[in-house]
């Protein structure tokens, strides 16, 4: 459910009339607007907003690492639409033991490098992705260096 | 001797099954000149056409977005300088925005110009690199030359500034690192009257050149709909034909009150970048001119003592200033839990620095999105089809940095 309070902004509330079940939490902070979206609605979401509410580019997308907080991981996606200098960020959490979300590949092209980036460094994977490989680390690299359980200094056991 | 009547044989006629398999895959890179760092393409190729184009990257990843999580907020500004080599003072600024925007500090008017100043001649400083570098991978031995030439002033006034000529880490959170020095206005001043009639020196050397414009019109084309959806940004996107640039767009740190145009062009090809990036440059210097004239006085730390190190004087006679400093470099202050995106239009294209605080004196991620990978994604859309020497003047109209693609 979309929060009371955030129903004068057009994109979120564009979002909850697209999809009521879709928008799980959001806040506006410091001028910026976060969206929580339902893990398995990810993709019906941006393909909605990039064709509905212009949020032609794909800025970026990231993962934060909660850990020991269950659901661990966040996927975050910073939108930006053009035309109107709007930004926005969606974030879809994630759980440590089934980390596997729908890639947005299909959406936006571009999301194909963040997204093996993400996958890289917090083995994140991504359902439908056209090539899901490391991108900065070798292939055999083990481990996901940007999970907070992976030590910065030290040999690893 | 031979016997004159024996025939000579016949040339094999290459049946489909064989000139399939003559097509040919040539690694270019990782250390190859052209590709400015460690880009490797795997590139396969029919003849000298391109069919496929597969780049690699992460040869310079160094892991910095971790190490942020071990640093204190102040000390990752060291770390913003060595993402992007050619533009260091854009990711010092981006990264102290982001932070800024986490304490809610409020940065004085000179503080606030001289950032702009001073990223505005690391726009120079880069797009010189680039122009030169670019100009030579093409053919155009002089123009390197000419480019470094004034370069190395735009770094002696950066060594004035900050003691270093290029991971300078002079933007501080809370504002500059040092009082701007005495005599600066004297050395930039003497730059920027003499910088627009070197640009026309480049000019003279580039823009009607028969060889350039062979080499570069309609050379590394691609529609802004792909660019757009490919995440590309910065110059590339300008010239295509969007007129986005975050310094009007969405203004920082006061490019507001600065009188500048954002060229743009709609061809799309590797000549409009070019002329793109040397009006850029053209502009740059107007900017810089009228931070010159117009620079405010005041303070160039925010009134924040929690936050910004004390003055000496102040530290040696008066107790709270001693505590805030013992507490600032001991421990480093703490930034209110939140999260922040903050872009900046760097020469290259966007930067953004995603911040997320726990509360504590380190921050708990801070995510870097370099332009270059973002451009660099669009390599083999642009380069599908074209020749292989293309290919040199494609990437090179990129203007990517390895680091800031790698991190």
């Amino acid at each position: 459910m979309l929060p009371e309070n955030l129903k004068e902004y057009a994109a979120a509330a564009a979002l909850d009339a697209f999809d009521a079940e879709a928008v799980a939490a959001g806040k506006f902070d410091r001028g910026e607007l976060t969206l929580e979206i339902a893990r398995d609605k990810i993709v019906a979401v941006c393909g909605f907003l990039k064709q509905e509410r212009g949020f032609t580019r794909l800025s970026t997308v990231t993962g934060v690492d909660w850990y020991p907080e269950e659901p661990r991981f966040e996927v975050v996606y910073h939108l930006l639409a053009v035309d109107r200098n709007e930004r926005l960020r969606l974030k879809c959490r994630v759980p440590g033991g089934d980390s596997e979300i729908d890639s947005v590949t299909p959406v936006w092209r571009g999301a194909n490098w963040f997204e093996r980036e993400t996958f890289d460094l917090f083995g994140i994977r991504f359902r439908n992705h056209p090539d899901l490989r490391r991108i900065m680390l070798p292939d055999e690299w083990e481990g996901y260096p940007l999970r907070k359980d992976y030590a910065v200094t030290g040999s690893r056991v | 001797m031979s016997d004159s009547t024996t025939a000579i044989p016949e040339p094999e006629v290459a049946d489909s099954a064989t000139a399939a398999k003559r097509s040919l895959t040539l690694n270019m890179g990782p250390q190859h000149p052209s590709t400015h760092g460690v880009l490797r393409l795997q590139l396969e190729l029919d003849g000298e056409t391109i069919v496929q184009c597969q780049p690699d990257i992460g040869y310079l990843h160094t892991g910095i977005e971790k190490e942020f999580e071990v640093k204190n907020y102040q000390q990752g500004v060291t770390l913003t300088d060595r993402i992007d080599y050619l533009a260091p003072l854009s990711n010092n600024l981006c990264y102290c925005l982001a932070v800024e925007k986490l304490l809610g500090l409020e940065i004085p008017p000179l503080a606030q110009w001289t950032r702009v100043m001073l990223t505005e001649l690391t726009r120079l400083n880069s797009h010189l690199v680039w122009l030169g570098t670019h100009a030579i991978d093409i053919g155009a031995m002089s123009v390197f030359l000419y480019c470094f030439r004034e370069r190395e002033d735009i770094l002696r006034i950066f060594e004035m500034y900050s003691g270093q000529r290029m991971m300078t880490s002079y933007f501080r959170i809370g504002g500059l690192a040092l009082e701007p020095p005495r005599g600066w206005q004297q050395r930039v001043r003497t730059f920027i009257d003499a910088f627009p009639s070197k640009v026309d020196e480049y000019e003279e050397l580039l823009t009607n050149n028969r060889i350039w414009i062979g080499r570069t019109r309609g050379v590394g084309y691609m529609t802004l709909a792909d660019m757009l959806d490919l995440g590309v940004t910065g110059p590339m996107l300008r010239a295509a034909g969007l007129k986005w640039d975050s310094r009007k767009n969405e203004p920082y740190s006061s490019y507001e009150k600065f009188d500048f145009e954002i060229p743009t062009r709609t061809e799309g090809d590797v000549y409009a970048r070019y002329q793109v990036r040397v009006e850029e440059m053209r502009q740059s210097a107007r900017i810089v001119k009228q931070a010159l004239e117009g620079m405010p006085g005041g303070r160039w730390t925010a009134d924040a003592p929690h936050v910004v190190l004390p003055d000496r004087e102040k530290m040696k006679t008066q107790m709270e200033a001693l505590i805030y400093h013992f507490k600032i470099v001991t421990e480093g202050f703490r930034v209110p839990a939140g999260e922040v995106y903050q872009t900046i239009e760097s020469p290259r294209g966007e930067v953004g620095y995603y911040v997320v605080s726990d509360g504590t004196t380190r921050p708990y991620r801070v995510h870097v999105r370099g332009p270059s990978f973002g451009n660099l994604q669009a390599v083999p859309c642009m380069v599908a089809g074209t020749l292989i020497a293309d290919v040199i003047a494609s990437i090179g109209s990129m203007d990517f940095v390895l680091g800031d693609c790698d991190r």
